[in-house]
């Protein structure tokens, strides 16, 4: 077990060293951050002076390994466009995303597996048939064109719900949440459901195809053989089947939403990650992008770990690997 | 009487008060919305502080909080702000008499101490304002109500330039570690980011960068607030189809830009209106003009924009009208000069452009040489001004009708921008604003020959005439106003005829409000809530 943890430990942190360095090789691309930090009237030599200033001349690796040492020590570096420290945005930033993500995910869940539980046990009847077609608009439709529809019909035509923002939120030590006032859910439901979207369709499928596996299996056989109540037999034989693979992926489905919900925050003007990465790139804030793709590395690192743990949690069989001389 | 009985009463009576304190927070808050502005903008200002970017949202904000010695009216014209009168008193000196009985937000009086710790700060390293205090050698109070201003050689416009300078409280600054401006460099934060303390028409109650900014009105302003906003809240909502939207659905009352698209939509619905009209920004393309060999084109050995024949050709070559009229829907208007209707010493007789006639171009172009044309790179962008990029794709498929082959490098600005101000490009696309609102500043800048101190720094081209370097330099000292603008005139002549830089229009502003609300729109796009009213 111990071994196991280090050995995923250090692949983890081989994984963001990766990161790093290939966000700092990209960006000498993206363009100079010293324009967007300096108005129209200031000279050349102002320019170069800040530039300079700023190490921007230094050689890629150089850069690098500046922004590593510090990093260690806990310090991220100054966002070029704000001039405050990253850290700082990003602990600001974060609650915003992680509450969206989370809402995503239980909404995805709480609509996917019924759904997909369903389809698998009517499999071959055209109402089944009707919600895998439906299940496949929803993974190819982009986000931004279900974002701006739901905007349509609950902000525009119907003004239930708000079209931009988080809403009024309260602060929980240094976080600060929306979900402890009406106003702050009202905000959230519109972008947490575009997101969702997606995720369902992907629970949907996956359900149903890993149901109709557990429905064909012997154990499933034999209790119904035993006289059980189908509901039982679906609930408690069949269903906690399908969970290992959900867990799985769910939870890199989360660490995805967490880190690339760009699009979803940037039609909803929600004050989270995404934004912060999307505003960074247009200002060409490197310290930023790179810290962001570090924290992204990150977190699916950790995300795969914990994944993995829950899944030996799960699974019984996958605790002891099982010394395959044992069969005779 | 029961217990019973006395406990029913009081809480019939507790529910009373309920209702009645209820009731009272509706009627308040419905009072207090009515005069509630909610704008949005496509941005947000970087910070609060007013000298740390010279970035047109970000004054046009805090120039709601804070204000200059001089100010601008609906027209842009020069008025007094918290300098009652100026005038000269030698030719390197101006005299500025303040007003007397204004107060900072926090109560502390304004005096000359303010001016001179005001122009010292704009002038100190990490203010992107330098520029404008530039020619200020010292500023010096001479009593509590006047500061005289020695400049390093004579300024005729000293008054203009300082009109975006904003006067910060000297205490307040010392008190809250704020006095010097944020230097990005080692990124040190000061309060003025976040807080303001200024003499404006409003304060500003919170600051949440990128998410929500409030203003209220200043009870105690020296001037007259004529209209009726008593908060506003502002919010950043980058994307233009939820922006959009916010307004249709009454999420919000006043925004900016309105995507040209959409502008027939809002005018269509009966609760909102599009207020529209030509911005100061003049959009053009530039020319390499100096290299021997144009470089990022199919031409050897020599370069064709250096031959006015050429460039006359590629002029008549655009169809200004069919542009303003397909791609910005009319939300533009066509422009012959560098300097746009507004502007100190435009001139409407020479705003004439030379007419579209791609007959007549393939005729110069074969005259010069060039019978089958050549193939040159345009750079663009993409996300800057309004319908960059479709303008630069019909302008190339203009070009290309009378045999110039341009091959668009379309980039986002982020990338555009150094290039160009690099010098890697033989043909691009700018615009311009000048920041004094004078034309020197666009004479300076993009028209004068680059000389490695400021003077032709965005004239990427490099453009150069004598003659008309000669009329900057005196431009710049001459004091008496007829004469200046003959010159101006007289340069801006010039640069005409000899086709420095092809001219394309003034890009439209475009804002979207519901029917109930007034503003005044200024052609440099700023906004002053004093000006806004709510019906």
């Amino acid at each position: 077990m111990i071994p196991f943890l280090l050995r995923r430990c250090g692949q983890a942190a081989l994984v963001i060293v990766a990161v790093g360095l290939v966000a700092f090789s990209m960006f000498r691309f993206v363009g100079d951050p010293v324009l967007a930090m300096v108005g129209q009237d200031a000279s050349p030599a102002e320019r170069a002076e800040l530039r300079g200033a700023l190490g921007l001349d230094d050689p890629v690796l150089v850069q690098f390994g500046r922004f590593a040492a510090r990093a260690v020590q806990g310090d991220f570096g100054m966002s070029l466009q704000r001039g405050r420290p990253v850290a700082e945005l990003v602990l600001e930033r974060l609650p915003a995303t992680v509450e969206l993500a989370l809402l995503a995910s239980i909404l995805a869940l709480l609509a996917g597996v019924p759904l997909g539980a369903w389809a698998a046990v009517r499999a071959g009847t055209r109402r089944a048939g009707a919600v895998m077609a439906g299940s496949l608009l929803g993974v190819s439709v982009p986000t931004f064109v279900i974002g701006i529809g739901l905007i349509l019909v609950f902000s525009v035509s119907l003004g239930w719900l708000p079209s931009y923002g988080r809403g009024e939120t309260q602060a929980i030590g240094w976080w600060r949440t929306g979900l402890l006032g009406t106003d702050g859910w009202r905000h959230i439901l519109l972008p947490a459901a575009t997101l969702a979207v997606f995720q369902v369709a992907l629970v949907v499928r996956l359900v149903r195809a890993e149901m109709i596996e557990a429905l064909r299996s012997e154990h499933v056989r034999f209790a119904r053989a035993r006289g059980l109540p189908e509901r039982r037999v679906l609930l408690r034989h069949a269903l906690p089947g399908t969970l290992l693979p959900l867990v799985n992926v769910t939870g890199l489905q989360f660490g995805s939403l967490v880190a690339f919900s760009i699009i979803t925050e940037s039609v909803f003007q929600w004050p989270g990650l995404g934004l912060l990465f999307l505003q960074a790139i247009q200002a060409a804030d490197v310290p930023v992008m790179a810290d962001y793709l570090c924290l992204a590395g990150a977190m699916f690192a950790t995300i795969n770990l914990v994944v993995d743990l829950a899944c030996l949690a799960i699974d019984p069989r996958l605790r002891d690997p099982a010394p395959a001389a044992v069969r005779a | 009487m029961s217990i019973a009985l006395r406990d029913g009463r009081r809480r019939r009576g507790m529910r009373a008060g309920m209702v009645a304190a209820l009731l009272a927070l509706a009627i308040g808050a419905d009072a207090l919305q009515a005069r509630t502005l909610r704008l949005a903008d496509q941005g947000d200002a970087i910070s609060m502080d007013p000298h740390s970017l010279n970035d047109g949202l970000q004054l046009s904000l805090t120039g709601n909080v804070y204000e200059g010695l001089t100010a601008r009216g609906p027209k842009l014209e020069l008025v007094p702000g918290l300098a009652r009168a100026w005038r000269r008193t030698g030719p390197t000196t101006w005299r500025f008499e303040l007003r007397s009985g204004v107060r900072f937000h926090d109560g502390a009086r304004f005096d000359a101490d303010d001016v001179v710790f005001s122009l010292e700060r704009a002038a100190a390293p990490g203010s992107d304002m330098r520029a404008y205090v530039g020619l200020v050698a010292q500023a010096r109070r001479l009593d509590e109500l006047t500061v005289e201003i020695e400049t390093t050689q004579p300024a005729p416009i000293l008054p203009e330039m300082l009109s975006l300078v904003y006067i910060m409280d000297r205490e307040w600054c010392e008190a809250h570690g704020a006095l010097r401006p944020v230097d990005k460099r080692k990124g040190i934060e000061n309060a003025a980011s976040y807080r303001a303390n200024g003499t404006g028409p409003y304060r500003l109650r919170s600051r949440d960068p990128g998410v929500r900014t409030e203003f209220e009105r200043n009870p105690s302003y020296w001037g007259h607030i004529e209209g009726n906003v008593e908060r506003v809240a502002f919010t950043p909502i980058g994307n233009d189809a939820t922006r959009v939207a916010a307004l249709v659905s009454g999420e919000i009352d006043l925004m900016q830009p309105v995507p040209v698209r959409d502008i027939p939509r809002i005018e269509a619905d009966r609760k909102l209106r599009v207020l529209q009209g030509a911005e100061l920004r003049t959009i053009f393309l530039g020319m390499d003009v100096a290299s021997e060999s144009l470089r990022y084109s199919s031409v050897e050995g020599r370069n064709p924009f250096r031959d006015r024949r050429v460039r006359l050709a590629m002029y008549h070559a655009i169809d200004m009208d069919a542009i303003v009229q397909r791609i910005m829907r009319g939300a533009a208007r066509p422009a012959a000069l560098l300097v746009a209707p507004g502007v100190n010493g435009y001139d409407e007789a020479l705003d004439r452009r030379f007419p579209y006639d791609p007959g007549v171009a393939r005729q110069l172009l074969a005259e010069a040489g060039y019978p089958d044309g050549f193939e040159v790179r345009m750079d663009c962008p993409n996300d800057r001004y309004v319908n960059d990029a479709e303008v630069c794709q019909a302008i190339a498929a203009m070009f290309a009708k009378v045999g110039i082959r341009a091959r668009l490098d379309v980039q986002t600005k982020g990338i555009h921008f150094p290039k160009i101000l690099s010098r890697n490009t033989s043909l691009f696309m700018l615009g311009w604003t000048p920041a004094t609102y004078d034309a020197h500043n666009v004479l300076y800048n993009l028209v004068a020959t680059p000389d490695g101190s400021g003077q032709g720094q965005f004239n990427l081209g490099g453009y150069s005439d004598p003659r008309i370097d000669a009329l900057v330099h005196a431009i710049a000292s001459e004091a008496d106003e007829a004469r200046r603008d003959e010159l101006v005139r007289e340069a801006l002549r010039l640069h005409r005829e000899d086709i420095g830089h092809l001219p394309l229009h003034q890009q439209g502003l475009a804002w979207g409000m519901r029917d109930n609300v007034r503003m005044v729109l200024r052609p440099d796009n700023f906004i002053d809530f004093k000006w806004i009213s709510i019906d």
